[in-house]
């Protein structure tokens, strides 16, 4: 790419950065607390923007459930129960990593079963050419495209 | 043959996934609430129109009533107001209001313009209520049967249509 293309994008980049105030600026006493709070607040989904987690977004309520989450944890609530009570108000929409349940299970086994399905497809099309490219002596194994 | 048979079998197959996905979700962007079914957090609240005496949702039980969540800054409530104002008048499902961080001043100055029709309106200045009502954008309102129990949340405005199929109707039937 031109050099002057990617000066100008970074330049750009640095000045919208810097014209982008900080959303959250909560800080919790403990380092250890306030990492946990940056961890989960940015796993919960803000329910008004639904793209952006709670830790990103401006909106009124984001920044109620940044309250509720930092009091939780100050009060020594755990990760798990900070993300059991707020699915419990606003369903598993609001966890943008999806718990494992009866309801999400396929969710999970899929990347697994696409694998699976993938290797055997691309074992029998690897099998089928080897047994073309040893009956016929004109075959290309490089002829791909057909 | 084969050659067809699995690409068509893995579109069926997706055909089928994101078929019982559309089936299975309501009405576009609005996510189901956990809460339908379950009891309804109770709260005590001050009372936007009686300051002394703060409002307790615990003197609500055995009775029906909706539960609407309101605010003078959300454009939508001043588009459902007249069709509260008349569900009020009908007389046939009290109305308790939830005034949602909202500047209280505003809010009194709203309900003398364009009519009360709550029992009660609870100031939740901080939105803590609003969170146990997993509320995510006003207006919402909760139907709540005698035992206390949440029977239907609607999300967005409501018409005098959406008030009787789904508040009257469910709360008379019963």
């Amino acid at each position: 790419m031109n050099a002057k293309v990617v000066a100008l994008a970074l330049l750009a980049g640095g000045l919208f950065a810097g014209a982008l105030p900080a959303i959250d600026t909560t800080q919790l006493p403990d380092p250890a607390l306030q990492e946990r709070y940056e961890a989960l607040t940015h796993e919960l989904r803000c329910m008004q923007c639904q793209n952006q987690s709670i830790a990103d977004s401006p909106v009124g309520l984001a920044s109620d459930l940044r309250r509720e989450v930092a009091e939780q944890l100050v009060a020594g609530k755990s990760d798990t129960q900070v993300r059991e009570y707020m699915a419990a108000r606003y369903g598993d929409f609001i966890l943008f990593r999806p718990r494992l349940s009866a309801r999400t299970a396929w969710l999970w086994a899929l990347p697994g079963v696409l694998l699976l399905a993938g290797g055997v497809i691309a074992w029998r099309v690897v099998r089928q050419r080897a047994r073309l490219a040893a009956n016929d002596p004109d075959f290309n194994a490089d002829d791909s495209e057909r | 043959m084969n050659r067809f048979l699995l690409p068509l079998a893995a579109f069926v197959l997706l055909a089928i996934v994101l078929g019982v996905g559309i089936r299975n979700s309501d009405t576009k962007g609005v996510v189901a609430s956990p809460l339908v079914g379950r009891p309804a957090p109770q709260f005590v609240l001050p009372n936007l129109l009686d300051p002394d005496t703060p409002f307790d949702s615990r003197t609500m039980a055995g009775r029906w009533y909706a539960l609407n969540v309101w605010g003078t800054w959300c454009i939508e409530c001043r588009v459902e107001h007249a069709a509260l104002v008349a569900a009020k008048a009908a007389g046939q499902l009290p109305i308790i209001g939830l005034n949602w961080k909202d500047d209280p001043t505003s809010a009194v100055a709203w309900l003398a313009q364009l009519g009360d029709p709550y029992e009660a309106t609870a100031v939740d200045a901080e939105g803590r209520v609003a969170i146990d009502y997993g509320v995510y954008g006003a207006p919402e309102t909760f139907l709540i049967d005698p035992q206390g129990i949440i029977v239907h949340k609607h999300i967005g405005p409501l018409s005098a249509e959406i008030w009787e199929r789904d508040f009257i109707a469910r709360a008379v039937s019963r």
